[in-house]
């Protein structure tokens, strides 16, 4: 822990939006940005079909899946009910307006 | 900071319903506190006739679980009847004792059964049949005894008797009215409804009044006397004559009352701090039963009680549907007809088949149907919307499925459909999830079934079967809301036309203004509003509102189609499905260069690049524009493609230049966005070898012009484009063509395609402002033109600085 990776200024990524992160050994990361600026990182990878939740929309604390509309839950990575499943976070933060992911 | 108390009296589906919408749109805004007098937790009572015809169980219809309570922090005292109300002090008063202050109250005693006020009324064995509780007697009754009489031949007698038959019981419907269901059914579906429950083994007594109940030895009822003096032995009597609003309580604590306690337009009764929703109460004069109605007063209310101050109940036209497995019946609104209305019958005593439609003033007012309910929920939603039936008239009383709606709706009748049967294909979801989602869940609205289900939640040209299995599953409970007020989200209780409407007269030009005025409950919306607010900003207010990338669908913020696994398509723009050795080349070109696994040919006469990765796109699309090519849109709410045959160009048989024709077309409209995607196509004869005859707008050119169809599909509906007229020149194509178009970007709602917009507002409404309105079709050809100036390819733009970071994937090595 407490090793974080640089990944990019917050204003690389829209609000609403997000991009995705190739980290060599952990595939490919999807990073969210908020209305409100808040960051946040998943697994780029739906748990129903995997599908790249960083195209998504994102709306509140949340990213439909482009796919077939699954709502996935940013803060803890679970679909929303009546849906089932989840994808892996990842712990981010934003400091002096640039993105760290943990290492 | 304390909160403020919302007690309940009345722990029932409207009561219980409210507190879940105040929940929903402001949750920890109160301490709440529930009574209700028996003593189970809220349950579905519209389903405690199959709970009788041992159909389901008392557990499988419990709306809400003691858990439900618990999780939302709601105190709930079971088995407490409510004997005062101090509006003084401002507390209510259980027989018990207990007392619980309030800040606000909440009125939902519903309604009692009229017991009439014969002799022996009070005998053991007369019962009403109101809750779990009479459904127990009546399950013990018909283990123990033999003879059953109904008094009442109304929905919930018909159903009670049924259930107690199916139980081994000997079953007399005693009823006042000259037929069955003479409140929802016309005499002749009255009849057959009695012919067919009579084959189920009832026995019924029509126009007949009741003396007086015997009493037996044991001190139980034993028999049952009739004003003519006819008797039949009864050992079990259910009194289903009527329901009465059960408003003593409120009348008794000074709230005004009149047959039911008075509320206004928001649930409110003359005390402000005290609101009142379900039978108990009298809206307008009316006492509903049915619970539909309930449910849009408890939206009402709810959003009241959270201080929001939006919405207004204004009655509601209900329709009818008996619970009684193997017999279909419908019947809603003006069924009976009268001064100024037209009816259309049809009448099949052998087939077992009535249908009756009331029409006034070319709408559609009421409808009874018999045997056939298919059609029902169909109807009613012409009815709600209002909608002008003056051109379909012809076919209205074969369905929808003759005059057309979408895919295979209507043409399956639900109820008669096996649990196995895949009503959903996209998704693979039979008949059988579906009821049994809808059942212990609780579902009651379309929305409600999607979410659970995903049935009609992909391409939705199941949604019409769907309604109508959800009809005949919780009958009257199911209720469509008007077309216009269908609410476009979750995020909002606004419908499609009032957001576009607010945008358009309040001049509002980006979502946060939208959001804000029409005070959106989330605070950006979802991937559902999203996409239509921007796409209503940006057709309403062209080249003044912004487009939002980030309010579009992956495909249309990337400008490729995503696939399953997460690739893209790529489809150049062929004018007119015309190319040349030099495109194909650059497609070939690029086709290697980017190691596109797939290369195929569109249906709408262009080549698909398939596979491509998301970082390769800018640069794809760069060789691509070098070669003089740009994009096709294949992947918007948009303008798609202009199909052509070779037309008079080469062909011996053509009549005009549908090459050429088409290529104008297509370059008018480059860049057009709509509420869904748009194709045309130009044949240069009739013999149509561009398949004109099933698109948005298709012209059929013959020797003495053209020949414009519109609202054609040949997707998730096969639908046969509608001759709108005939022209003599290029230009005049493009008008006509032009005009109906920007008409419906101008009012079609989003997602809708063509041939439910006409479907919607009716071909002569079209013809009227296109054909009839000479300056208005002009105005509408200039403001299509004036939208689609200066159109860019997205292709050249998102390769600017700012647009091609989406493309770019961030790299950490480690």
């Amino acid at each position: 822990m407490s090793n974080w990776k640089l990944i990019c200024k917050l204003e690389d990524i829209p609000p609403l939006g997000s991009r995705v992160v190739h980290w060599e050994e952990r595939g490919k990361i999807a990073v969210f940005r908020t209305a409100d600026d808040e960051v946040f990182a998943l697994h780029d990878k739906c748990p129903h079909k995997g599908g790249p939740l960083s195209q998504g929309i994102v709306h509140g604390k949340r990213v439909t899946c482009p796919l077939h509309g699954w709502n996935i839950g940013l803060e803890d990575g679970q679909a929303v009910a009546p849906d089932v499943g989840g994808c892996k976070k990842f712990d981010i933060k934003v400091e002096g307006g640039e993105v760290f992911l943990a290492a | 900071m304390k909160k403020p108390r919302l007690v309940l009296i009345g722990n029932g589906m409207a009561g219980v319903r409210t507190v879940e919408e105040l929940l929903k749109i402001k949750p920890d805004h109160y301490d709440i506190t529930i009574f209700g007098a028996e003593p189970h937790p809220n349950y579905n009572r519209i389903l405690l006739s199959p709970v009788l015809a041992g159909e389901m169980t008392v557990q499988e219809i419990v709306l809400n679980e003691l858990d439900w309570y618990k999780d939302n922090k709601i105190t709930l005292h079971t088995g407490k009847q409510i004997k005062t109300i101090d509006r003084v002090k401002r507390k209510v008063i259980a027989e018990d004792g207990t007392e619980e202050a309030y800040d606000r109250l909440l009125i939902a005693t519903g309604s009692t059964p009229f017991i009439l006020p014969i002799p022996g009324n009070d005998l053991p064995g007369v019962i009403g049949y109101r809750d779990i509780k009479d459904t127990d007697e009546m399950i013990e009754a018909a283990k123990l005894h033999k003879h059953a009489v109904v008094i009442g031949g109304g929905l919930l007698g018909l159903e009670a008797a049924n259930g107690l038959k199916l139980r081994g019981m000997d079953v007399t419907v005693v009823h006042l009215g000259p037929w069955l269901l003479e409140r929802q059914l016309d005499e002749v579906a009255g009849k057959m409804l009695q012919k067919s429950l009579e084959d189920k083994g009832l026995k019924f007594l029509l126009q007949t009044q009741t003396e007086a109940l015997i009493r037996g030895e044991s001190g139980r009822v034993t028999a049952i006397r009739f004003k003519d003096g006819l008797q039949i032995p009864a050992d079990l009597v259910v009194m289903a004559a009527g329901i009465r609003p059960n408003y003593s309580l409120a009348e008794s604590s000074g709230i005004y009352c009149n047959r039911g306690i008075v509320v206004n337009d928001t649930m409110q009764t003359y005390d402000p701090k005290v609101y009142a929703v379900g039978e108990c109460v009298s809206h307008r004069g009316i006492a509903y039963g049915l619970v539909a109605p309930l449910f849009e007063q408890a939206k009402v209310a709810a959003n009241h009680l959270a201080g929001y101050g939006i919405g207004r109940y204004t009655g509601s036209v209900t329709s009818t549907k008996l619970k009684v497995t193997g017999i279909d019946l419908f019947s809603a609104g003006n069924y009976m007809g009268g001064e100024g209305t037209e009816e259309i019958l049809l009448n099949d005593p052998y087939g077992g088949v009535y249908k009756k439609l009331v029409i006034k003033d070319n709408k559609l007012v009421g409808g009874v149907m018999y045997g056939d309910t298919a059609d029902g929920p169909w109807y009613f939603q012409l009815l709600k919307d209002g909608r002008d039936i003056h051109d379909i008239r012809d076919q209205l009383i074969f369905g929808q499925s003759l005059v057309g709606d979408v895919g295979h709706a209507g043409k399956s009748k639900a109820a008669d459909m096996p649990d196995s049967a895949e009503v959903c294909g996209c998704n693979g979801i039979t008949k059988g999830v579906i009821v049994k989602a809808i059942k212990e869940k609780g579902l009651f609205t379309l929305d409600e079934v999607k979410k659970h289900t995903k049935a009609a939640s992909s391409c939705g040209s199941c949604a019409g079967l769907v309604e109508q299995i959800l009809a005949s599953t919780i009958g009257g409970a199911y209720t469509p809301a008007a077309s216009d007020k269908k609410p476009v989200c979750g995020c909002t209780e606004h419908s499609h036309k009032m957001v576009r409407d607010a945008i358009r007269e309040q001049h509002l030009t980006s979502k946060e203004a939208v959001f804000k005025t029409l005070e959106w409950k989330t605070p950006n919306g979802c991937d559902k509003c999203r996409p239509a607010v921007n796409y209503y900003l940006i057709s309403t207010w062209p080249h003044e509102a912004k487009d939002d990338p980030q309010s579009r669908f992956i495909n249309e913020r990337s400008h490729a189609n995503i696939q399953k696994d997460g690739t893209y398509s790529v489809v150049p723009r062929m004018w007119g499905g015309l190319t040349t050795p030099n495109e194909l080349r650059a497609i070939a070109d690029a086709a290697e260069k980017y190691n596109v696994p797939t290369v195929k040919v569109t249906g709408g006469q262009r080549i698909d690049l398939l596979g491509v990765k998301k970082e390769d796109l800018p640069k794809m699309w760069a060789d691509l524009n070098a070669a003089g090519m740009v994009s096709g849109h294949a992947y918007g709410k948009s303008i798609r493609t202009v199909k052509t045959c070779v037309g008079a160009e080469h062909c011996r048989f053509g009549t005009q230049l549908a090459m050429s024709m088409g290529v104008k077309l297509e370059k008018m409209l480059f860049d057009m966005y709509a509420p869904h995607k748009v194709k045309l196509a130009v044949s240069g004869c009739p013999r149509n070898c561009a398949e004109a005859g099933i698109k948005d707008v298709g012209i059929i050119g013959v020797d003495s012009g053209y020949e414009i169809y519109i609202a054609g599909n040949g997707g998730i509906k096969t639908e046969v484009a509608q001759f709108l007229c005939k022209v003599t020149s290029d230009e005049e194509v493009m008008e006509y063509s032009g005009a109906f178009l920007e008409l419906y970007r101008q009012e079609g709602w989003y997602l809708e395609r063509t041939c439910h917009y006409l479907e919607r507002v009716g071909l002569d409404y079209v013809k009227g402002r296109i054909l009839e309105d000479e300056e208005g079709r002009k105005a509408l050809y200039a403001a299509l033109l004036a939208a689609l100036k200066d159109a860019k390819d997205p292709w050249a733009t998102s390769r600017e600085p700012e647009a091609i970071k989406q493309f770019i994937p961030i790299m950490v090595e480690a």
